[in-house]
């Protein structure tokens, strides 16, 4: 059964299912929106129990050609490092359409760009060949224009064309040199091939691996958002629905992360290694910078997507350190970013919706008048300041211990922004929530409906399953982040000497955190 | 006395069949009462797709008549399809269009057939001489098109513009075409080809400038930068219909002489034209690109793209080879589709007396026409090289053939252009959907033509643009039948 193909084009058969019912029935159109984006949700947690653990290639592979003449296939496969983003995409849809329920202009086309952007997501998690990834990339940049321009805020055309002008311009660049390392591919060994497992494969001289990892990079560090590419994400976060917001922060933006893990670092792993230094300074930068900045916002949604641009600092700083807590913990925040900050404008939709205003100075007191959103809403902002306990703690704390070994004064001040972080992050609660309710708008909102309860709900378990018990999550990751580890040491070290096995294992710290034997071995 | 070469038909068949059809309509228009889009609409519609299958019919076959001067292989096979199809889908958009204006319909089918005549000489000439022939009756009937809306000033207006700045550049093509002539004794490309790379001394200087003087004139007609200024006018005032055959058709025939004078005939001498070619593309797509975004006229930004989409064909030209040509060949049908598309939309919020041309009268129509708004989106994006549309394949396609070639600078400033595209392209789509306001439109079902140009053409744009394979052995085999 061709399951991945199945979770990916599930949706798309869900948009063309909404496409033709009539705009009147909007019962029917959020109905039929909801099971089709269900569908792949139960689809995926079947490949969650199917998925071998112990495997850290590509698994559930599909591979159909699709322009034989340029070796362009249909090839999609999952590992453990796309695992879980394809579940997080999957997992957050289903809640994006739930808390977009109340939408009431044009809910038709609003249903069919969200699951739209759904296949486009899902799509290039999967796909093992880099056209058939490009394709993906660029289609999911339609819906969410839409998304931005027809139900974002005041400034949204500027927001929506500033996003895919910001966007197109990296990916495009990056086209360019996927055809260039393709060609150079084919004249080398006489087979033109976009796949990705076989490129991996390819010694390229590193004066080459410089100009093209540069090309890969910008594309994919314009959509993390990296520090000082990160100019778009404010407007974009901020002009978007909540429904968009949620997807772009969640899971739009991992896509850069993605891309840097799966793509630049391993296709050009010599000149991603001269090139880690820079990253881990703007990463830190990105961290501080985003942290502070997120501070002085007086608009909810700005300082929420300023504290992205501080988490997903966090995030290619573990990358960066190209060790095995490092990248897992990397990839574990890329999972607890997309759930706590999704959440986190998820509860920003919820007064805005209820006040049109997302003004701090608005609010005030609100506890009084919502308790259970104050509970909430308390529980999502820790998650995202780090509590132990909960799951952002686990990704921050994997990702230092990583960074911590190879670049000791990025860790340090890093560790700034995690304190930043609960500094913007209680002060912004204690502003909303506490002190007196004196604005008499403020007086008549009503607390969650069931339906608003239904949507944190899931995510709440998710945030203490994922802080409490993380260990399910990294041993399914670990084969696959210690062989990509293991594939990119060799290659670096391959273009020095030759090492020994246990300098390499040494190098990339081979237990995982989930390993604790291994761990109590290893330290001093 | 001088013995007549042997003539094979069979070489000129698909064109006999378009100039019968052409008299035909003409001869049919005298028998028809009043305004009668219709029935000569049908004729020439019948007589195109029979010329389609006569071209299917002999796609396998290789003949050459009239003493060289016009060969019947794949690659003019090919062109003439292409011709066929933008005619045919012009004719067909036109039959609801003419009801909008005051055109005598007999006239302007014939003429549209006739220019689509000029259009298959062209593309299967193989004499300089036969190919300015081809140039000129194909120009002819489109200066009458451009001004076949005799009430309208600016229709006039672009007729004499066209006409005037056209005959000029015909001149720089004739006087080129005397120097190769003067330098290689023959017009044939056969004879030509053989000769140009041995020439040294005056006759390569001959040559040399003979090649400038060829490339003023062909790039004046696929509107290259600098030989552009004609364009946005001419493409504003004639009829929107005329203006998509003109932007298709025309642009595809000049394309398709274009390419086999350089890149077969001269091919030898790629080292001399290539790099002048790599300036000129670099010009066109940025220049093209850029005037696109500050026009507030939907005809004028299309008029401006379509000069930014010659220099991404040049682009294809500059890099040569199997691929580059082929890549020309795809991105010419990739072309055709989604401007053909484009410019049915545009007819299709035009009234009688109120054209509503300004990008301003879109507000708001992608949502109160779901239909029209979906496959504006779709020929937009695929303008703007989003995949999985066939515009995306053809770039693809034709910055695949430059980066193969080595030439990655250029390939980076195409894309960096297609960004720029983005914009305007984009800026539609604001204006459907982000703004209120502009003009009401009938549901495109109430105009049956239109609407089956529309579902046509946004068909091919999906259905290539997934599976672009066949299409992409198709270009290539005819590419190869240069020899």
């Amino acid at each position: 059964m061709p399951l991945l193909s199945l979770i990916v084009f599930t949706p798309l058969i869900g948009a063309l299912f909404v496409m033709l019912t009539s705009a009147e029935q909007h019962t029917a159109l959020r109905r039929g929106a909801f099971i089709f984006s269900l569908l792949p949700f139960a689809l995926s947690v079947y490949l969650l129990m199917q998925f071998d653990a112990g495997n850290p290639g590509f698994q559930f592979t599909e591979n159909v050609p699709w322009i034989p003449a340029f070796g362009v296939s249909y090839s999609v496969g999952i590992d453990g490092i796309s695992l879980f983003l394809l579940l997080l995409t999957t997992f957050l849809t289903p809640l994006v359409i739930l808390a977009g329920w109340d939408v009431h202009r044009r809910i038709k086309e609003y249903m069919v760009f969200m699951l739209l952007m759904e296949t486009g997501m899902l799509g290039a998690f999967v796909a093992i060949d880099l056209f058939l990834f490009y394709v993906f990339w660029e289609v999911m940049l339609v819906p969410m224009y839409f998304l931005i321009g027809v139900w974002g805020g005041e400034r949204r055309v500027y927001a929506a064309i500033k996003f895919v002008l910001f966007t197109m311009t990296g990916s495009l660049l990056m086209l360019v040199a996927i055809l260039y390392l393709v060609t150079l591919h084919g004249q080398q060994t006489g087979q033109l091939t976009f796949d990705l497992v076989r490129l991996y494969d390819f010694s390229i001289p590193v004066s080459v691996q410089r100009w093209l990892f540069a090309a890969f990079a910008l594309a994919f560090a314009i959509k993390v958002p990296m520090f000082p590419l990160h100019t778009w994400l404010p407007d974009a976060h901020t002009e978007a629905p909540t429904g968009g917001s949620v997807i772009l922060a969640g899971v739009m933006l991992k896509m850069g992360t993605y891309g840097f893990l799966r793509f630049a670092i391993p296709l050009f792993p010599l000149a991603a290694r001269e090139a880690m230094p820079i990253i881990v300074v703007l990463a830190t930068i990105g961290i501080v910078y985003g942290a502070l900045v997120s501070m002085v916002q007086p608009d909810l949604k700005r300082l929420v997507a300023y504290s992205s641009v501080s988490h997903l600092g966090f995030v290619m700083l573990g990358m960066a350190a190209l060790n095995m807590q490092g990248v897992e913990g990397s990839i574990y925040q890329m999972l607890n970013h997309g759930l706590s900050t999704g959440a986190l404008f998820l509860a920003v939709g919820v007064i805005y919706e209820r006040r049109h205003t997302r003004l701090i100075t608005e609010f005030g007191g609100l506890w009084q008048q919502l308790p259970i959103y104050g509970a909430i809403f308390m529980i999502v902002m820790l998650s995202s300041v780090g509590l132990p306990g909960l799951n952002g703690f686990v990704g921050e704390f994997l990702i230092l211990l990583g960074a911590f070994g190879t670049h000791r004064v990025a860790a340090a001040v890093a560790v700034s922004g995690v304190v930043l972080g609960a500094v913007y992050m209680l002060w912004m609660y204690q502003r909303v929530m506490f002190g007196p309710l004196e604005n008499p708008a403020n007086r008549q909102l009503k607390d969650l409906s069931r339906r608003e309860i239904f949507v944190f709900a899931p995510i709440l378990v998710m945030f203490f399953v994922m802080g409490l018990y993380p260990r399910p999550f990294l041993s399914r990751m670990e084969p696959s982040v210690q062989a990509y580890l293991m594939r990119l040491h060799q290659k670096m070290a391959v273009a020095e000497a030759e090492p020994s096995q246990v300098q390499l294992s040494q190098a990339i710290g081979s237990c995982g955190l989930a390993d604790a034997d291994c761990q109590r071995g290893r330290t001093p | 006395m001088i013995p007549a070469p042997s003539i094979s038909w069979l070489a000129v068949l698909p064109l006999l069949i378009v100039i019968g059809t052409a008299v035909l309509v003409l001869l049919a228009d005298l028998w028809t009462e009043g305004p009668d889009r219709e029935g000569l609409g049908w004729i020439g519609l019948t007589g195109l797709v029979v010329t389609a299958v006569a071209a299917i019919a002999l796609w396998n076959t290789h003949l050459s008549s009239f003493a060289d001067a016009i060969v019947l292989d794949r690659y003019g096979l090919f062109f003439t399809l292409l011709f066929c199809a933008a005619s045919g889908l012009t004719l067909l958009m036109s039959m609801s269009y003419l009801e909008l204006t005051d055109i005598r319909t007999g006239d302007y089918y014939s003429l549209i057939l006739f220019s689509t005549v000029g259009m298959v000489v062209m593309a299967t000439a193989t004499d300089l001489i036969v190919i300015f022939l081809g140039l000129e009756v194909m120009s002819l009937a489109v200066y009458a098109l451009a001004g076949i809306w005799r009430n309208q000033l600016r229709s006039n207006e672009a007729a004499l513009k066209y006409f005037l700045l056209g005959a000029f550049a015909t001149g720089f093509l004739l006087f080129g075409i005397a120097l190769l002539y003067g330098a290689t004794g023959s017009t044939t490309l056969g004879p030509i080809a053989q000769r140009v790379a041995h020439l040294g001394g005056e006759q390569r200087t001959l040559v040399i400038a003979g090649m400038a003087l060829l490339m003023v004139g062909f790039g004046f007609k696929v509107a290259a930068v600098p030989f552009h200024v004609w364009t946005p006018d001419v493409y504003e005032g004639a009829p929107t219909a005329v203006t998509a055959l003109m932007a298709v058709g025309v642009k595809a025939a000049a394309f398709a002489a274009f390419a086999r004078v350089f890149m077969h005939t001269l091919a030898q001498l790629s080292a001399d034209w290539t790099s002048v070619l790599w300036v000129l593309a670099a010009l066109t797509m940025t220049v093209g690109n850029v005037t696109a975004l500050f026009q507030r006229n939907i005809k004028r930004m299309l008029a401006y793209s379509s000069v930014a989409h010659a220099g991404y064909l040049l682009v294809g030209m500059v890099a040569g080879g199997e691929l580059g040509g082929s890549a020309v060949l795809f991105y010419l049908i990739a072309y055709t589709l989604m401007t053909l598309g484009a410019f049915a939309v545009v007819i299709a919020l035009g009234r009688r007396g109120a054209p509503n041309e300004n990008l301003d009268d879109y507000a708001g129509v992608g949502f109160r026409n779901p239909f029209l708004g979906a496959v504006m989106v779709i020929f937009m994006l695929s303008l703007s090289g989003v995949p999985p549309l066939v515009g995306f394949m053809g770039k693809f396609y034709i910055f695949s053939a430059a980066v193969k070639s080595g030439y990655i600078g250029l390939a980076v400033i195409g894309v960096l252009n297609s960004v720029i595209s983005v914009y305007y392209y984009v800026g539609v789509l604001v204006r459907m959907y982000m703004t209120e306001g502009g003009v009401e439109v009938e549901h495109p079902t109430t105009r049956p033509y239109l609407f089956a140009t529309l579902l046509l053409t946004v068909v091919g744009t999906v259905a290539f643009g997934l599976f672009p394979s066949s299409l992409f052995e198709l270009a290539r085999q005819s590419f190869l039948a240069l020899g």
